[in-house]
């Protein structure tokens, strides 16, 4: 069972603001674990976007709908197949894809469906995780992976290279990657220790 | 009293008399057609901002409020309709006509055939799904609604919501399919066989020609026993009724009227035939069995929604194994992959298929929330 970080609005969103400023203005989007449906409100307030949004966890679901909001209760993981190829352009995956259970095939599914993606994940590289795993010896537990080890939906932790490497290997594009640190500041000096959050955005490498 | 929750209050079934004819999918030709049908709320200067509700079975155009001030119960969706609720009567024009075929005052076998001065009886065309909506347009034509903001309706009605959608897509906005399927399953056409055949060979029934209160009220009753447990769940029967006994604390040892649950289909089965007609049970059981929108699409729901147009919200319950989730999710996947803007719940309720009659915890509020962020944006 797949369910949007429970965290989602709860806590101050920085990668929403970063997301929002990378979506074209009109564009027709999907938000994969779009959990209460808030980043799409804002993308269809502040950019006129055209959204729809998928979510397992029927409560969030409700509450997306009673936004008026497109959200359809599903697994992300059972696949995107219905969708027609490049029927969005733009598919996101913020905060979502550490806790499916196939993100490889939910990857190339959003490249497939859409033009271009966007994917935003806690970098499980950065200080404060390997001081907590190296030097305490325990599972790190920050202000972005806020869970005991028992009960964390995050089941796919990713380092910045992982990602990079990852995408070099699916012929994945990265167009941009932009990488936070405390708060809103973005981190640009050795983002694989310093960044808290990524944010890419990605495009089928067109070889 | 329930009516006291009812804001609406009372109303009065309005009569639209169609002199022309209706042409059914059959052939055959239907006329005069009257149409019984209920608003609530205004229609603004626009036209835009009408709710149309489409009834199941069983239902009518008395959708909320009271006939009279003695009327024990409001209409059937009642907690749907008014002020501050979904269907929001500050902002919004109701409607709901009672289909063809009927007998809640639209034409059906119990009104009078002109042609032979009696009621219809089996004379009556057979109707189906895609012909009680063209007389529901025909209605909307007269009162000026070219297209309503949201076709809503649960059962039977989001079949006729769903065929709209096929058949009208310039004119839907909104369609709300609820607890729907877009083909009646075999499982589905032999409950209603089961309860056609009970009302048939019932000796009251005369080929179709019993009169006016001296029907056959045996038959129909068990019809509508057999309906009412398809509608519910094993769960909501268990925990409404369990094992329990009606008048004693231990078994009789007969054959009289022993468990709570027998009882309350008896009750469920009486109360039935003083309202409904049993020949209307025939004929809109019949249009369910028809009703199947992919026959003409080789069997592809995808090729079937390729003209639809508007949004939709689909919804179904967990514990409804007459018309099943997964029936749902295929509407919606099929909308999908026409890239039609669809938003899907399928929530929980023990009650079974009739959850979308239930004020079920969040299905107002999913209903209402919805309709208004989607009137914000349309009508403004």
């Amino acid at each position: 069972m797949i369910s949007s970080v429970p965290a989602k609005g709860r806590v101050d969103r920085a990668d929403y603001d970063v997301i929002i400023s990378l979506v074209p203005q009109s564009s027709k989007v999907l938000d994969l674990g779009c959990a209460d449906g808030e980043l799409l409100l804002r993308l269809k307030r502040e950019k006129n976007c055209a959204v729809s949004g998928v979510e397992i966890d029927k409560e969030l679901v409700l509450k997306g709908i009673e936004k008026g909001l497109c959200v359809l209760e599903a697994d992300i993981d059972q696949g995107l197949k219905d969708y027609p190829d490049s029927s969005f352009d733009v598919v996101m995956l913020s905060q979502t894809i550490q806790i499916t259970r196939r993100p490889r095939s939910v990857l190339r599914e959003m490249l497939r469906v859409g033009k271009m993606g966007i994917v935003s994940t806690p970098n499980f590289g950065h200080l404060n995780v390997r001081f907590q795993l190296g030097i305490l010896g325990k599972m790190p537990k920050t202000k972005d992976i806020p869970y005991e080890w028992h009960e964390t939906p995050n089941i796919h932790m990713v380092t910045i290279n992982d990602f990079r490497r990852f995408c070099r290997e699916e012929n994945i594009k990265i167009e941009r990657e932009i990488f936070l640190g405390n708060g809103r500041r973005t981190v640009h000096f050795l983002p694989n220790i310093l960044a808290r959050t990524a944010i890419w955005l990605l495009r089928k490498d067109e070889l | 009293m329930p009516k006291l929750l009812t804001k609406i209050g009372v109303v009065e079934t309005q009569y639209e008399h169609f002199g022309r004819g209706l042409e059914l999918e059959s052939g055959a030709i239907l006329e005069p057609i009257t149409i019984a049908y209920e608003t609530y709320g205004k229609l603004n200067a626009d036209r835009s901002n009408a709710i149309v509700i489409f009834h199941a079975l069983s239902g009518d155009a008395h959708v909320a409020g009271i006939h009279s001030e003695s009327d024990a119960k409001p209409g059937w969706w009642d907690f749907m309709v008014g002020s501050g609720r979904p269907f929001n009567t500050d902002r919004f024009f109701v409607l709901c006509a009672n289909i063809i075929g009927g007998c809640k005052g639209s034409t059906g076998p119990s009104s009078i055939n002109p042609r032979k001065g009696k009621p219809y009886g089996l004379d009556f065309p057979v109707i189906t799904i895609r012909d009680m909506i063209r007389a529901h347009a025909l209605l909307l034509d007269i009162l000026g609604i070219e297209r309503p903001l949201c076709v809503v309706g649960g059962s039977m009605g989001g079949m006729q919501v769903l065929q709209w959608a096929v058949d009208y897509p310039h004119r839907t906005v909104v369609a709300m399919p609820i607890a729907a399927t877009s083909r009646l399953s075999a499982q589905g056409i032999a409950f209603n066989e089961v309860g056609r055949r009970a009302i048939m060979t019932d000796p009251k029934w005369r080929g179709g020609n019993y009169s006016p209160g001296d029907g056959p009220d045996v038959g129909l009753g068990i019809a509508r026993m057999i309906g009412h447990i398809t509608y519910l769940s094993e769960k909501a029967l268990q925990t409404k009724f369990g094992r329990r006994l009606q008048n004693s604390d231990r078994l009789g040892y007969d054959f009289r009227t022993e468990f709570q649950v027998e009882s309350y289909l008896h009750h469920q089965g009486l109360t039935f035939t003083r309202r409904f007609d049993a020949n209307s049970y025939l004929y809109i059981t019949k249009a369910m069995d028809y009703f199947d929108l992919v026959a003409e699409f080789d069997g592809s729901l995808v090729r079937a929604f390729e003209k639809v147009r508007g949004r939709f919200l689909v919804i179904s319950f967990t514990s409804d194994w007459l018309y099943p989730p997964p029936e749902s999710q295929a509407i919606v996947k099929a909308l999908q992959a026409n890239g039609i803007e669809v938003a899907y719940c399928n929530m929980d309720s023990p009650h079974g298929h009739d959850s979308f009659l239930l004020d079920v915890p969040g299905f107002p509020e999913l209903v209402g929330g919805y309709l208004s962020g989607v009137a914000d944006e349309v009508i403004g």
